[in-house]
């Protein structure tokens, strides 16, 4: 494949705590390819949100980025200086949150928050050029009536509506890479399906790369291409979404899919995960995962299992993962 | 935005309305009987029935009170009983000067406790933020009195760098400006500690808002996403809670005057009420309510400008 446009490489964030450094993300190496969808999935807690604000350096105190790489093109954004970073926020790497509610700004109008972005990084914009640039991201992502939305305020706004208009301001710099973080979490079902359709719509059109988070394995399978499982600050299982849904490895992927429910699979088969993802500063010995896992051993408490690859293309971090049989498959 | 407007204005009827009953009624409960002040210690029962006859005190108390709202329409507030001058008279000339004096007050006052406030909280937990809290808990323990006199002393008196006694001139005139400057200090000093610490509270809130995250994302500098998006969001509760301090701010006001001497409304109150010149002092304590009941009206319609939500319901 292609040089990806985002490699992050060993990546670690901790956050400073009377105890000591605790990591929310810990040791995590990713790829983003061009105009392909990441799918980012695991369990409230596993640091999916630390590790995107990570990239975006929006990590905020007392959290900072203690190790690892995040390679955009030649550059490393983990080192870059915050007015360097400034001009990659929202130019190159644009970012959506979960929260459509609060994520506006409740005292300025929806027409003045998105030409904001673009004025950013593009100073010398004319009023009358930024408002044409406003109304046009505003009939990008299909708000009927842009022209009276500019200038209508948030609170004035569905949530389906105000996601839409947090997309549209993400978009107004054409950036490479969208980091979409449960951008339809909060939203009802039917709204959460045309955000996402929008989203793909977007894609194909605009050829940028997207970095899906979600815990939501429905959402993975409807829009990403390739996929990563976190647990506990780490990446336990790294494929692409097919080899995922067909062939899962990881005990905690297979947990993952066994409460979706499924109607054409016998009920006995159904693997529920107990208990909760354990918290940054009460880490189990060995892998993370091992309190909960069906098929704990006593090696898993010796050590924390590396990330492998067992057959090309779809690594696993499990003792238990069988390399040889995959591979004969 | 203008039904809001007519909607505060149409609740402040009343409120004055409220004032001016409790004008009227502080007349009838003083001990001293307008008339025998008017007539003098000479006076005979005749004069003195004539005068209560001329003022309307042999009528029956509606009937009186009609006739001082009556009076009060047509700009009669009685005369003062010491020199005999009409009350809205020496109103008239005092207002400015009070009007003079909390403007210069506040046009450096809330700026000031804005950006310390603003810089406390973006900084916070720094020695700066701690200088700037400890400072500011230190100037609301001050008393105004306290201040006036140790600027007397020293800035007025021992250095002699600005005059402080009493009023000298329109403010567009130098010696205007050098003779408020002392008392515009004191008024202002005691509303920046509280202007600051209400700033760095709500700044803090809303600097670790999603929205204000939403800002950086974007690329904006830090100066933007303090100003456009910390602080602008956080005067909504900082000019409610200057709202709350105007009653306070025109307790000041009567004080510094009366230490400085400044011709205004306040020295004029108390000047009436130490000399139980009680149709003056009726007249000082419906100005200053009216100008309470104002502020606070202004202050609601200010809300309504920064806050869209507000605007629009
Ligand atoms: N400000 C902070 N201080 C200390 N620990 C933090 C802070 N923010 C996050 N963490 C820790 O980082 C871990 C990962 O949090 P994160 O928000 O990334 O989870 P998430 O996977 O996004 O969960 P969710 O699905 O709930 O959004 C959490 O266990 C949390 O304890
Ligand atoms: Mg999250």
């Amino acid at each position: 494949m292609s040089e990806p446009l985002l490699r992050i490489e060993g990546l670690r964030t901790v956050f400073r705590t009377s105890g000591g450094d605790v990591p929310a993300v810990d040791g995590v190496s990713l790829e983003v390819h061009r105009g392909r969808t990441l799918g980012i999935v695991g369990e409230s807690g596993c640091g999916k949100s630390v590790l995107s604000l990570s990239v975006m350096r929006l990590v905020a105190h007392p959290g900072r980025i203690a190790a690892g790489r995040v390679m955009l093109g030649e550059r490393d954004l983990a080192s870059l200086s915050m007015a360097e970073m400034r001009q990659v926020r929202g130019r190159d790497i644009a970012m959506i949150f979960q929260e459509p509610m609060t994520s506006l700004n409740p005292v300025h109008s929806v027409g003045f928050q998105i030409t904001e972005a673009i004025r950013a990084h593009d100073p010398r914009a004319s009023n009358a050029e930024l408002r044409n640039r406003g109304i046009e991201a505003l009939k990008r992502v299909r708000i009927p009536s842009p022209e009276r939305r500019f200038d209508e305020y948030p609170h004035q706004l569905s949530g389906g509506m105000r996601q839409r208009v947090m997309i549209a301001m993400a978009l107004a710099c054409s950036p490479k890479l969208l980091i979409a973080d449960e951008p339809t979490t909060a939203l009802d079902v039917t709204v959460q399906a045309q955000i996402l359709d929008l989203l793909r719509e977007l894609q194909a059109e605009t050829g940028m790369a997207i970095i899906l988070i979600t815990h939501d394995l429905g959402v993975i399978a409807e829009m990403a291409d390739e996929v990563a499982v976190m647990y506990s600050g780490k990446v336990v299982e790294r494929t692409n979404a097919r080899a995922l849904f067909e062939d899962p490895q990881h005990p905690y992927t297979l947990g993952l899919l066994g409460s979706i429910p499924r109607l054409d699979e016998d009920r006995e088969n159904l693997l529920a995960i107990r208990g909760t993802v354990p918290p940054p500063f009460n880490l189990p010995p060995g892998c993370r995962f091992n309190p909960r896992c069906p098929f704990a051993i006593e090696a898993c408490r010796a050590e924390i299992p590396p990330l492998r690859s067992i057959i090309p293309g779809h690594e696993v971090a499990c003792i238990c993962a069988p390399v040889e049989a995959s591979v004969a498959a | 935005m203008l039904r809001h407007a007519l909607h505060r204005i149409a609740l402040a009827v009343p409120v004055l309305f409220g004032v001016l009953v409790i004008g009227f009624l502080l007349m009838q409960i003083v001990p001293t009987d307008p008339a025998t002040v008017r007539a003098g210690p000479t006076a005979t029962q005749e004069v003195v029935a004539a005068i209560r006859a001329e003022l309307g005190l042999d009528q029956p108390i509606w009937v009186q009170f009609g006739l001082y709202l009556w009076r009060l329409a047509h700009g009669d507030l009685g005369v003062s009983i010491i020199n005999n001058v009409p009350v809205t008279q020496e109103l008239g000339a005092t207002i400015g000067p009070t009007v003079e004096l909390m403007l210069a007050s506040l046009v450096w006052s809330i700026p000031t406790g804005i950006f310390l406030g603003t810089i406390a909280a973006y900084w916070r937990g720094s020695i700066l933020d701690r200088t700037i809290m400890a400072v500011s808990v230190a100037g609301v323990s001050v008393p105004v009195f306290f201040l006036g006199l140790v600027l007397i002393w020293f800035a007025g008196f021992q250095w002699q760098l600005l005059p402080f006694t009493g009023r000298e001139g329109p403010l567009w005139s130098w010696e205007g400006i050098r003779a408020i400057i002392l008392p515009a200090i004191t008024l202002g000093g005691v509303l920046v500690g509280p202007v600051a610490r209400m700033t760095r509270t709500a700044v803090v809130d809303t600097l670790s808002a999603d929205h204000v995250r939403t800002a950086r994302a974007k690329g904006l500098n830090e100066r933007l996403v303090v100003l456009r998006h910390a602080l602008r969001n956080a005067l909504i509760p900082v000019v409610t809670l200057i709202g709350l301090q105007i009653g306070f701010l025109l307790g000041g006001a009567v004080v510094t005057e009366t230490i400085f001497s400044w011709p205004g409304v306040g020295r004029l109150a108390v000047g009436a009420i130490l000399s139980a010149d009680f149709p003056m002092a009726q007249g000082t304590i419906i100005v200053l309510s009216a100008g309470f009941i104002l502020v606070n009206l202004i202050v609601d319609l200010l809300y309504a400008v920064l806050d869209p939500r507000v605007r629009q319901s």
